[in-house]
C-alpha cells in the first residue's frame, strides 16, 4: 500500500506542486515571523547583557513607565558617585547621564534616526567595563561644543569628525562639534535610536537639574552582583532603586518581549489567514485527484484493499506533501527572516548580525504546521476515496456518488443568517460586546459562505457569465466553471477570504480617515498646528519662538505625562485651561474648565460612567515623580479631540516633570491674515527641525497618510493569502485541462483555434475569480460596516465605504482570473488534437 | 460521369498523392504510410479497412486535417492541406470537414442541438435554418434536441454526432470507427443515415472501420495493409468484405476476429 501511495506520488508531482508551493508560502510565514523575532530577541537580551554593569542605581521612580512618552527625567545628586565608589567591594563606579528628547541633525537638516525611534543624550565615558561605546573614529568628547555620536547616526546623516553639528534638545538648540564615532556595543545604534554623546558636564545641562540619571559601578573580583548591590543599598539614602546589572539587563529584556510579542501576533495573524486559504488549495488538489484516480482506487478495492486502506493512501500522500512542504517552508522562513533583516538595517535599524535563531520550536511549529495543514484539508476528499465501489475499476463511466447540495444550503442557510442577526444586532450592544458580536458574526457569515459556496457557485456563474455570452467559446467556459460547483466554489471561496480581509480593512480605514477628518473639522479652531515630526515631545522653546512672531494672537501648548490612576498606568493630558476653549471644542457636560487650575482633574463620560466618578471626588493618580491626589472638576464628550484624564499644565509642573510640550496651537490675532503669517511661522520654527507647522487640510492629509500606511502594510500582508487563492485558480484550471483533454480535442477537432482555446480558459478562470471577487467584497463591506457601527463611539464615527477602492479590488480580481490562466491555456492550447481526441 | 470544374481532380473530394507518414525515429522508426495514392469520390461513401497497424486511421487523419503528412500531398477539394498552417488547419476543419469519432463525439455540457451547431457557433456563423432542419428531421431527434448527451443513448449519441457533421455542409465527412461502441442495432441505425446523407443529401462520407457490416454500407472498400493500398472492391458485401479481411489474417496470422 505504501508503495502504492508513494508512486502515485511520484506520478503527480506537478499537481501537488502547486498545493506543495501554497503549503510552503504558509509556513514560510510563520517560520520566517518566528525566527525574525526570535532572533531580535536574542540579539537585544545579548546586547543588554554585553552593555550593562554590575550594580545600577536610579532614581526611585512612581511606576516603570511603558508609554514611551517620557515625560520626566528624574536624577540623582551627583555627590553619591563618591558614596558608591566608596562602598566595599566596588571597583570602579560613575555617574550616567542618559536622556531622550536629544535629536541629532543631520546634514541635509534633517533629524537622524528611524522614524519614530527615541533619540538619546548621554555622557561620554572611556572605561569599557562602564561604557557600551565603543569608538571607531576620533575621541570622546572632553569638553563643552564637542559630540560623539552613534555610527548609525553618523552614516544616515552624513557626518563625521570634524563636522559641526546641530542638536535639539529639551532645553536649548545646541551646535557642536563631532569629534567622535562610536558604536554602542556591536550595534550600530541601539536599535534604531540615535545617541549623542557629551562630556559629563556639558551631558549634564540636558538634565532639569544637575546630576546622573544613574550610578553604575563594577565590582571587584570576588564580589558577587547581589553582594554588592545589597552593599551600595546599605550605604545610599531612600529613595533610589539599586539594581544588579542582571535584573536590569531581564527588565529591559521583558520590555522588548512585550513589544516583540505584538509583532510575534500581528504578523502571524496574517500568515494563519495565508494557511487557511492554502487548504482550500490542498483540499480542491486533492479532490481532483482523487476523482482522477477513482478506477485506480477502485481497483485497489477490488483486489482487496479496505477503505481504511484507501483512506490512509491518500492521507499519506498527504503527510508527505505536508511533510515536505512544511520543511522547505521552514528553508524558505529562514530566508524571509534574513531579508527582512536587511531591510530593517536598509531603512536604519541596523542588528548586530549575530546569525539567525532558529529555535526548535520553531522547527517543530512549521513541520507541524505542514503536516497538519495537509493531512486536515484532504481528509475530505480522502474519505470520499474510500467510498468508490470496486466495480469502478471495470467500467469507465462510473463517477464518485455526488452528494445532494440540500443539507450544504441548510446549514450553510442557518450559519450564515446566524451571522448576519449576530451584525445587524451588534450596534445595539455597548463597548467590547458589540465588538465581540461582531467577530462572532463574521465568523458564522465567513463559514456559512464557505459552505453555501457550492450551492451558490452554478446560479452566481451563470450571472456573472452572462457578458461572455455572445460568443460560443465564451458560453462553453462559462458552462465549465459551473461544472462542477464544489470545485470551483472551493477555488473562489479561497480568493473570496482574501478579499474579504482587505474590504472590510478598507471600509475600516476610510471610515477612520473620515472620521479624524469630521473631529478636526469639529473640534480644532485654530488655523495652525505644531507637531513633533517623530512623535516625540519638544522644548518649550518652540511655544515661546513662535509666539513671538508678529500676528500671533494666541499659543495653546497640549502637554502629554505618563500616570497611574487608580493604579492603572494611561497618559494624562496637559491643557492651558485659560485658552484651550479657544483653540479646540472642548464640551464640558458637566464642571467648569476655570477649576481646572490648581489640582482639578477632567475626565471624559465614558471613564466617568465607567470607573463611577462623581464632581468634587478626590482621585489617587501617580506621576512618575510621585503620587498626588487629584479633584474631578468636570466631565466632557469625547467627542475626538483627546479622550481620557485632562489636567491643567501647571499640575504637571508642580508634580516636577520635564516641561515638553506634544502640540501647539496657533491662532493669529484678530485682523491678521492668518495665510499670510505661514512665512513668518516656518522661520520662527526653522531652529527646530524636530516639529513641523501644519494648517487643517495638512494635518488630514497627515494623519490619512499614516491611516493609508497602515493600510498599505496590511493589504502587502494579505497579499500573500490572496497570492495563494491566485495559485488555486491556476492549481483548479490545470487539472480541468487535464480531466477536459478529450473535450479540448473535440472542441479543436471540429475546428476550435488555439487562440479561442485560452480565450475559453481564461474567461473560466475570470468567472471563478469574479465570482470569489465579488463574495468577498459583498462579505467585506458588511464586516466593515459592522465593525464601524460596533466602534462607533470610539472616535470612527462616520461611515465612508471607498468605492472608488471596491472597484479597484474588483477590476484587479478579473485580471487575476486572466494572468491565472495563463498557463493553463498555454497547456491547453499545446495539447495535440489527436492524442487528446483518443486519450482514454 | 459528369464534367467537372477541376480538370486535376475529377469529382474527388479528397485525394493523397504519395502520401508518406512516419512516426518516431531512429529504433522506433515506424512507417504508418507508405506513399498511398489515393481519390476519394465526391458524394460517395468510402470505407476504408484493414488490419489493426495497417495505417487506414492515420490515412483517415490525414486526409481530415487531424495529422500532417511526412511527404507527399493531401488534397481536400481544392485545397492542399500539406501548405496549410495550425490556424488554416483549423479553419479547414471548422468548415470544410465533419467529425464521427468512435466515442466522445459531444460536449456533456451542450444540449444536443448545441453540439450540432458547434462548428458553426464557434465560427461565429449562423447556421442555415432550412438546412438545419432537414438535417435534423433526417436524424429523427427533433423530441431530443434539448436534452444533454448524458440522457441520450449511444445510438442516438452518434446520430447527433453525423447530425452535427452533417450541418455545416462539409466537403466531406470522416467517420472513425462509428459504430464500434455501438450495439448492433445502434450501429445499424447509424449506417444506415450515413447512408442517407450520400444518398439524399449528396455528401461524402469516408469511413474507417473493420467491421465487414458495416463496410457493406459504403459504394466502394478501399483495404490497407503495411501503410499501402493493397486492394478494394467496389459494392461491397459483407460476405466479400470479409473473404478479403480473412486473407490478412492467412497472410499475417494473429488478426482474429476483430470488432
Amino acid at each position: 500500500m505504501l508503495r502504492a501511495t508513494l508512486r502515485s506520488l511520484a506520478a503527480h508531482k506537478l499537481r501537488l506542486l502547486l498545493s506543495g508551493v501554497a503549503v510552503v508560502l504558509g509556513v514560510a510565514f510563520v517560520a520566517g515571523t518566528l525566527v525574525f523575532t526570535d532572533t531580535l530577541q536574542r540579539t537585544f537580551e545579548q546586547l543588554f547583557t554585553q552593555t550593562t554593569t554590575d550594580v545600577v542605581v536610579t532614581p526611585e521612580q512612581e511606576f516603570q513607565d511603558t508609554s514611551g512618552l517620557g515625560g520626566v527625567t528624574a536624577t540623582l545628586p551627583a555627590d553619591l558617585v563618591d558614596t558608591v565608589r566608596g562602598v566595599d567591594g566596588m571597583a570602579k563606579a560613575e555617574g550616567i547621564v542618559f536622556t531622550a528628547g536629544v535629536t541629532i541633525i543631520g546634514s541635509d537638516g534633517e533629524p537622524v534616526g528611524v522614524m519614530g525611534a527615541p533619540a538619546f543624550g548621554s555622557n561620554w565615558s572611556d572605561d569599557p567595563d562602564l561604557s557600551p561605546y565603543r569608538l571607531t573614529d576620533g575621541r570622546g568628547p572632553a569638553a563643552e561644543g564637542e559630540v560623539a555620536i552613534d555610527s548609525q547616526s553618523a552614516e544616515t546623516g552624513g557626518l563625521a569628525v570634524g563636522d559641526p553639528v546641530t542638536l535639539i534638545t529639551p532645553g536649548p538648540r545646541v551646535t557642536a562639534e563631532v569629534v567622535g564615532v562610536f558604536r554602542y556595543g556591536t550595534s550600530g545604534n541601539l536599535a534604531g535610536a540615535s545617541i549623542a554623546a557629551f562630556s559629563t558636564a556639558a551631558a549634564q545641562q540636558l538634565l532639569p537639574e544637575p546630576g546622573f540619571t544613574s550610578i553604575e559601578g563594577m565590582a571587584a573580583e570576588g564580589v558577587s552582583q547581589e553582594e554588592l548591590a545589597a552593599r551600595v543599598q546599605a550605604a545610599l539614602p531612600a529613595g533610589v532603586r539599586v539594581q544588579t546589572g542582571a535584573e536590569v539587563a531581564d527588565e529591559q529584556a521583558a520590555a522588548l518581549t512585550e513589544g516583540l510579542q505584538f509583532i510575534n501576533v500581528f504578523l502571524l495573524v496574517f500568515a494563519f489567514v495565508a494557511l487557511f486559504v492554502g487548504t482550500f488549495l490542498i483540499l480542491n488538489t486533492f479532490s481532483m485527484l482523487v476523482a482522477q484516480r477513482t478506477r485506480e482506487l477502485a481497483l485497489l478495492r477490488a483486489v482487496g484493499a479496505t477503505r481504511a486502506q484507501v483512506t490512509r493512501s491518500v492521507l499519506g500522500e498527504a503527510a508527505i506533501v505536508g511533510l515536505l512542504g512544511g520543511l522547505t517552508g521552514l528553508g524558505v522562513g529562514i530566508l524571509l527572516a534574513v531579508l527582512l533583516q536587511r531591510l530593517f538595517a536598509l531603512i536604519g535599524f541596523e542588528l548586530p548580525s549575530e546569525g539567525l535563531v532558529v529555535a526548535p520550536r520553531t522547527v517543530l511549529v512549521a513541520v507541524l504546521l505542514g503536516l497538519v495543514t495537509t493531512v486536515v484539508a484532504a481528509y475530505l476528499p480522502a474519505r470520499r476515496a474510500s467510498r468508490t465501489p470496486p466495480v469502478a475499476a471495470m467500467r469507465s463511466d462510473v463517477a464518485l456518488p455526488a452528494r445532494s447540495l440540500h443539507r450544504r444550503a441548510i446549514a450553510g442557510s442557518v450559519l450564515f443568517l446566524g451571522g448576519v442577526a449576530a451584525l445587524a444586532s451588534s450596534p445595539a450592544a455597548e463597548g467590547r460586546q458589540a465588538a465581540a458580536l461582531v467577530g462572532l458574526g463574521a465568523l458564522l457569515c465567513l463559514v456559512g459562505a464557505i459552505v453555501l459556496g457550492p450551492v451558490a457557485a452554478r446560479p452566481a456563474v451563470r450571472l456573472i457569465g452572462a457578458v461572455f455570452a455572445r460568443s460560443a467559446t465564451g458560453r462553453i467556459a462559462v458552462q465549465n466553471a459551473g461544472r462542477n460547483p464544489r470545485r470551483t466554489a472551493t477555488t473562489a471561496v479561497a480568493l473570496m477570504i482574501g478579499l474579504t480581509l482587505v474590504t472590510a480593512f478598507g471600509v475600516l480605514g476610510a471610515s477612520t480617515t473620515a472620521s479624524t477628518d469630521a473631529v478636526i473639522d469639529d473640534v480644532v479652531r485654530t488655523d495652525y498646528l505644531v507637531s513633533s515630526r517623530n512623535f516625540l515631545p519638544f522644548t518649550p522653546e518652540v511655544a515661546t519662538a513662535v509666539a513671538e512672531v508678529d500676528g500671533v494672537g494666541l499659543v495653546s501648548a497640549v502637554r502629554v505625562a505618563p500616570a497611574l490612576v487608580d493604579g492603572a498606568q494611561t497618559v494624562m493630558t496637559g491643557v492651558d485651561p485659560a485658552t484651550i476653549a479657544d483653540v479646540l471644542a472642548l464640551e464640558l457636560t458637566q464642571g467648569s474648565l476655570a477649576d481646572l487650575e490648581g489640582g482639578g482633574l477632567l475626565v471624559d463620560d465614558g471613564q466617568a460612567v465607567d470607573l463611577g466618578y462623581r464632581l468634587g471626588q478626590q482621585v489617587p493618580v501617580a506621576f512618575q515623580t510621585g503620587p498626588t491626589s487629584l479633584r474631578v472638576v468636570g466631565t466632557y464628550a469625547s467627542t475626538g479631540g483627546f479622550s481620557g484624564y485632562v489636567v491643567a499644565s501647571s499640575t504637571l509642573d508642580e508634580a516636577g516633570l520635564t516641561p515638553l510640550d506634544q502640540a501647539l496651537y496657533v491662532q493669529a490675532s484678530p485682523g491678521t491674515d492668518a495665510a499670510g503669517l505661514r512665512p513668518a511661522l516656518e522661520t520662527a520654527i526653522e531652529p527646530f527641525p524636530v516639529v513641523q507647522l501644519q494648517d487643517q487640510t495638512e494635518f488630514k492629509a497627515q494623519i490619512r497618510q499614516q491611516v493609508n500606511q497602515l493600510l498599505t502594510l496590511i493589504y502587502a500582508l494579505l497579499g500573500l493569502a490572496v497570492l495563494i487563492a491566485v495559485l488555486g485558480i491556476v492549481n483548479t484550471l490545470v487539472l480541468s485541462v487535464v480531466e477536459r483533454t478529450r473535450e479540448i480535442g473535440l472542441l479543436r477537432a471540429v475546428g476550435t483555434t488555439r487562440r479561442q482555446l485560452r480565450g475559453m480558459i481564461r474567461v473560466e478562470s475570470v468567472v471563478i475569480a469574479v465570482f470569489g471577487a465579488m463574495l468577498g467584497i459583498v462579505l467585506g463591506l458588511g464586516f466593515g460596516v459592522a465593525l464601524q457601527r460596533a466602534i462607533a463611539d470610539q472616535g470612527i464615527r462616520v461611515l465612508s465605504i471607498p468605492w472608488g477602492l471596491l472597484v479597484a479590488f474588483f477590476v484587479v480580481s478579473g485580471v487575476v482570473g486572466v494572468l491565472a490562466a495563463l498557463w493553463p491555456a498555454r497547456r491547453a492550447a499545446r495539447l495535440d488534437v489527436l492524442q487528446a481526441v483518443t486519450t482514454e | 460521369m459528369t464534367t467537372s470544374p477541376s480538370p486535376a481532380a475529377p469529382s474527388a473530394a479528397a485525394r493523397a498523392e504519395r502520401l508518406t507518414k512516419v512516426y518516431g525515429e531512429g529504433e522506433t522508426r515506424v512507417v504508418a504510410l507508405d506513399e498511398v495514392s489515393v481519390d476519394l469520390a465526391s458524394g460517395a461513401f468510402t470505407a476504408i479497412m484493414g488490419p489493426s497497424g495497417s495505417g487506414k486511421s492515420t490515412l483517415m487523419h490525414c486526409l481530415a486535417g487531424l495529422d500532417s503528412a511526412t511527404s507527399g500531398r493531401v488534397f481536400l477539394g481544392e485545397t492542399d492541406l500539406t501548405t496549410l498552417d495550425d490556424n488554416a488547419l483549423t479553419r479547414l476543419r471548422r468548415d470544410q470537414v465533419g467529425f464521427v469519432f468512435q466515442a466522445f463525439n459531444l460536449l456533456p455540457t451542450l444540449t444536443a442541438l448545441e453540439n450540432i451547431t458547434l462548428p458553426m457557433d464557434i465560427a461565429g456563423r449562423t447556421p442555415d435554418r432550412e438546412w438545419l432542419d432537414h438535417v435534423i428531421d433526417t436524424i429523427g431527434l427533433r423530441d431530443r434536441l434539448r436534452h444533454r448527451p448524458n440522457e441520450l443513448s449511444g445510438g442516438q449519441q452518434q446520430r447527433v454526432a453525423v447530425a452535427r457533421a452533417l450541418a455545416s455542409r462539409p466537403v466531406a465527412i470522416f467517420a472513425d470507427e462509428p459504430t464500434g461502441n455501438l450495439d448492433s442495432h445502434s450501429g445499424a441505425e447509424v449506417l444506415g443515415f450515413l447512408r442517407d446523407s450520400v444518398d439524399r443529401l449528396s455528401q461524402t462520407v469516408v469511413m474507417v472501420t473493420h467491421d465487414p457490416n458495416a463496410a457493406s454500407y459504403a459504394d466502394r472498400v478501399v483495404f490497407l495493409g503495411d501503410g499501402q493500398v493493397v486492394d478494394e472492391i467496389a459494392d461491397p458485401s459483407s460476405e466479400r468484405v470479409l473473404e478479403r479481411m480473412k486473407r490478412f489474417d492467412g497472410s499475417r496470422g494473429q488478426h482474429g476476429q476483430e470488432g
